[in-house]
């Protein structure tokens, strides 16, 4: 019911998002926004690049000042997390014992990494705060953010070890071409690579590993993925399966409640994904503004990632996982080059390097599922644009 | 502070007091200015902070680098001489009272 009250549960990129998109939609009703850190909402993505750095600070993350949530009647619960669901009377209670009622429920609860016992892990401002790069620093995990750690260290003077248990970095989402030119540039930087390698301990000054190798550290920095915070969900009796599952409209089980972002298992093609990324969680956050107003628009976004390391930029547009056929344009020995992956002859993403026109375009060509084969990519001279 | 003047497509303008540092997007974004977009929080990597400055503009701004280029080409509103990405554009005193024109779309 339009204009109904809203609660929203998490106030990250997607739970903030869902908010302005409802007032941007005409939404007139009560709209609550609840977090648990304590601060005005703020983007998370810095915190493992310009942030870590030192370059921004505190100020330059909220993506709004506290102004906007007031002048837009928004109510800000920044530091009473709500503790349980009662879907029979739709009414969540937060941690103070005091109650919110409402109509539609969104959970953009999001996700908390996989701890490992000794080691820093980065969600919060908090977290990058107390994981200042210093000295030897070990980063476990060769994903986006163990990759992104290692750059700020190695620019801040650090010596880098990265340990990977996979015989690859970022084998959950970049192809091999892409992924194997990210670590050379890491390499010329002087960070040193263990893959196949599992950590046993971190001790203090030390990171042990399963085959006995001890490697000093002074900082170890684990990023070997993300736990969904399902908890409310499960509690609530929803459906939940490594997320919170929905369905083309981002509902739950429940259809007064909805799940967003990192938290949400959503339909991608034919297969049931979950996504941590700003565009998912900003694209789910419309869309589902966009139901609760009255929309019967499914959600149908095309998926993009980016990671900075250096000056690298590594955009990616779609979901390039379980591809078996690639082919590069430009000249990875320049440093700016294209991958386009398929799944023998359908398109699944374009992972690009310092290309970022390649980017825009494909994200285009994705969303206008354009039929782009494997060999009209390989003709010397092709260009995007046109294909676009 | 810089005073920055953007131009909607309806032709209203927002007037903003910009700090010196921030970026002429993110001025934007700290006033609620809608009409630019940001998608990549200001990297120079999404073209969704389009904007065209003043015709009669005489500020100096700095020189535009190839990854702007490249992008100022793909916009969702038509490249114009005087387009720019907003976020490649930091304020400086010597700014105060620039005005930009917002494009119809950003996507």
């Amino acid at each position: 019911m339009a204009d109904a009250p809203v609660v929203i549960i998490g106030a990250g990129q997607a739970g903030c998002q869902a908010a302005v998109s409802l007032r941007e939609l005409g939404h007139r009703g009560p709209i609550t926004l609840i977090g648990d850190e304590g601060v005005l909402p703020y983007q998370r993505p810095p915190l493992t690049k310009a942030y870590l750095q030192g370059d921004i600070g505190i100020g330059d993350l909220v993506f709004r000042p506290e102004t906007y949530y007031t002048e837009h009647d928004i109510s800000l619960v920044l530091d009473d997390p709500v503790v349980s669901v009662d879907r029979v009377a739709r009414r969540v209670v937060l941690r103070s014992g005091h109650a919110v009622d409402y109509e539609n429920l969104v959970l953009a609860t999001g996700s908390r990494p996989r701890p490992i016992p000794g080691a820093h892990t980065i969600r919060t401002i908090g977290d990058a705060d107390f994981a200042r790069p210093e000295g030897r620093v070990v980063a476990v995990g060769a994903g986006f953010i163990g990759l992104e750690y290692a750059a700020v260290a190695s620019e801040a003077g650090c010596d880098v070890t990265v340990v990977e248990a996979q015989p690859r970095a970022l084998s959950r989402v970049l192809s091999e071409e892409t992924a194997g030119h990210v670590v050379q540039v890491h390499r010329r930087r002087g960070v040193k690579f263990l893959f196949n390698a599992c950590v046993s301990e971190v001790r203090p000054g030390e990171v042990v590993l399963a085959d006995g190798t001890v490697l000093p550290a002074d900082l170890v920095v684990a990023g070997i993925g993300v736990v969904p915070n399902v908890e409310l969900a499960v509690d609530a009796g929803l459906a939940v399966d490594d997320g919170v599952v929905v369905d083309a409209w981002l509902r739950t089980s429940d259809p007064a409640v909805f799940a967003i972002g990192d938290c949400a298992r959503f339909h991608h093609g034919a297969r049931q994904i979950r996504l941590e990324s700003v565009q998912n969680a900003v694209d789910q956050a419309s869309c589902v503004a966009a139901v609760i107003q009255g929309s019967a628009e499914p959600y149908a976004q095309v998926p993009w990632f980016w990671s900075d390391q250096y000056a690298m930029k590594v955009q990616i547009a779609g979901v390039t996982d379980g591809h078996d056929n690639v082919v590069v344009t430009g000249d990875p020995l320049t440093g700016a080059f294209s991958v386009f992956c398929f799944a023998s002859d359908r398109l699944l993403g374009v992972e690009s390097v310092n290309k970022p026109v390649d980017h825009v375009l494909a994200r285009r060509l994705l969303a206008a599922n354009c039929p782009i084969r494997p060999e009209m990519v390989a003709v010397p001279g092709f260009d995007l644009r046109t294909a676009a | 502070m810089a005073k920055i003047t953007y131009v909607h497509p309806d032709g209203t303008s927002s007037v903003v007091d910009v700090e010196p540092g921030n970026s002429i997007m993110r001025g934007a974004k700290l006033a609620n200015v809608e009409g630019i977009l940001a998608q990549c929080g200001g990297g120079a990597t999404c073209g969704t902070c389009h904007i065209y400055v003043d015709k009669d503009n005489t500020k100096p701004l700095p020189a535009m680098h190839d990854l702007e280029d490249g992008l100022l080409c793909v916009t969702a509103s038509p490249r114009q001489d005087n387009s720019r990405l907003s976020c490649q554009i930091p304020v400086t005193e010597e700014l105060d009272g620039l005005v930009v024109h917002l494009p119809e779309k950003q996507l």
